[in-house]
């Protein structure tokens, strides 16, 4: 980590987290009252399969059904493959999603590449009746038309800053964090 | 590991993920970290071959070719569908027909293909060492197919492959090779591979074909099938070479049946959940017996499975890191 001065401002507790994940799961209910057993939950890694997890057990217990949940690695079908440093992890959709609804649940929402991605390698899983899209956090300077079907939280931000999600399952307890240059 | 959110912005940290060479010339020149680094990657790409659309365009708009100036059908089709699968495009260069039976030099035949803008060149060469001559004066990525009886290092990463994904680990295990060890580049870089992550190697077979010398690089060294089976974990048996019998290696090839010939009933000298392996392509009833190739303890078939997730891996490592490395 550097040594340059950042501002780290809180955007979400934990209890917060709780609250958003719950509402999500109850407008995801009601979204789709007529076709409750089409529904598919995917998460993309990293994070964003964590979050999918809590809104498939809230969503579950709402709707007293067991909602098949997926995760999606988009590592191998990002626009700059390989300017980041992580390498490809598994993809985990056990089941067919032809004809489906899939759910997809990611933590942050800001250029839009990574949903991008991941609604290229859903494709290629099949022919899904719909994609709808959670984020947690919708941080705003989109690249590319896309638009959240349910935002737990929106933060406008700069540019330059960056936004920081921690889970209890990933990092020992649940925060939402903007870090920017003080 | 930093915690960095999809929505960061910031450049991602530094950590072990990346090849340190632009080439896979051998599993000598690789450390024990980059090895599990692409059995990790090709733990993740072993799963798109039961994708309903067998490809992921990781490597699109990429070019490779396979150069084979010997023949192989198993290994070349494998390097073309690891390629195919990231979504690269892929040449094959049949030597008999290229202009390379025309006497142009091997560094002449590389330039012209690099002059074409390719990236990554797999190469298999009757003389060790040739992959590295070309390695030097390229900027593309070379891997090595095979290079003489030197190495043949995605064969040892897929053996090593095989062996995690059965026993979970390859730390502790013991290896035997039974066959010809002098002229083999597989045993070759099994020596390194299995080493390297801590297996034990022993090397079985006549001495003509088993120079005890070989201990020197770490390996035990038996004459004896039964002693060296004995506690094995990995009964690794190696191609027995026809022309070796012609060149004098061997007396005659009944004889290297009866001593060194694997049988269910030798497997048995090993331990009970022992692994049986073979490179490919075998010779039934030569130096593995019908029954040894299809039994229960053979995995030879998930080897050629794996085989196309450990040159995904390759392919995928050697190209993104190569990329890196130009920012």
């Amino acid at each position: 980590m550097g040594a340059e001065k950042t501002r780290t401002t809180v955007v979400m507790d934990g209890e917060a987290l709780g609250r958003a994940v719950t509402r999500i799961a109850h407008e995801i209910a009601e979204k789709n009252a007529g076709s409750l057993d089409d529904l598919i939950i995917v998460g993309i890694r990293a994070r964003g399969d964590v979050l999918a997890k809590r809104i498939q057990v809230a969503l579950n217990r709402r709707i007293e059904k067991q909602v098949p949940f997926g995760v999606l690695d988009i590592t191998l079908y990002r626009d700059d493959v390989g300017s980041r440093a992580a390498l490809p992890r598994s993809t985990d959709i056990p089941f067919s999603i032809n004809g489906k609804i899939v759910v997809l649940i990611d933590d942050v929402l800001y250029t839009g590449r990574s949903v991008r991605a991941a609604m290229d390698a859903l494709v290629d899983f099949g022919r899904p009746q719909g994609i709808q899209l959670v984020v947690l956090i919708d941080r705003g300077h989109r690249e590319l038309p896309i638009k959240p079907d349910y935002v737990g939280k929106n933060i406008p931000t700069q540019p330059q800053a960056n936004v920081k999600v921690e889970l209890e399952e990933t990092d020992g307890r649940d925060i939402v964090v903007v870090e920017e240059a003080a | 590991m930093g915690i960095i959110g999809a929505g960061s912005g910031v450049a991602p940290e530094k950590f072990e993920s990346r090849l340190r060479s632009k080439d896979l010339l051998g599993i000598e020149e690789l450390d024990a970290g980059e090895i599990q680094m692409i059995l990790n990657t090709a733990d993740s790409l072993k799963e798109v071959a039961h994708h309903p659309i067998k490809k992921v365009p990781a490597l699109r708009g990429r070019t490779v070719v396979n150069l084979f100036y010997e023949p192989s059908t198993r290994t070349r089709t494998s390097f073309e569908l690891a390629a195919l699968r990231l979504s690269a495009d892929v040449v094959n260069i049949d030597v008999p027909t290229s202009s390379v039976s025309k006497g142009e030099t091997l560094l002449d035949t590389a330039r012209t293909l690099e002059a074409m803008s390719v990236d990554v060149i797999v190469m298999r060469h009757a003389s060790s060492g040739a992959p590295h001559s070309l390695a030097r004066h390229l900027k593309s990525s070379v891997v090595n197919a095979g290079d003489g009886q030197h190495e043949h290092p995605t064969q040892a990463l897929l053996d090593l492959y095989t062996v995690r994904e059965k026993f979970g680990s390859v730390e502790g295990k013991t290896i035997t090779l039974v066959g010809d060890i002098l002229h083999s580049r597989v045993a070759h870089s099994n020596l390194f591979a299995f080493t390297k992550l801590g297996a034990k190697v022993r090397f079985c077979g006549p001495p003509t074909l088993v120079p005890s010398e070989l201990s020197a690089l770490g390996a035990e060294v038996y004459y004896d099938l039964k002693e060296a089976l004995t506690g094995a974990d990995i009964v690794y048996v190696l191609r027995l070479q026809f022309e070796r019998h012609r060149m004098g290696f061997l007396p005659s090839v009944r004889g290297y049946v009866k001593e060194y010939g694997i049988t269910p009933e030798r497997i048995k000298w090993a331990n009970p959940d022992a692994l049986v392996m073979h490179p490919g392509p075998m010779n039934r009833g030569i130096e593995i017996s019908h029954d040894a190739a299809d039994s229960p303890q053979s995995v030879i078939v998930a080897q050629v499975a794996n085989g196309i997730a450990i040159r995904m891996a390759v392919l995928y490592l050697l190209e993104t890191s190569r990329m890196r490395e130009g920012q």
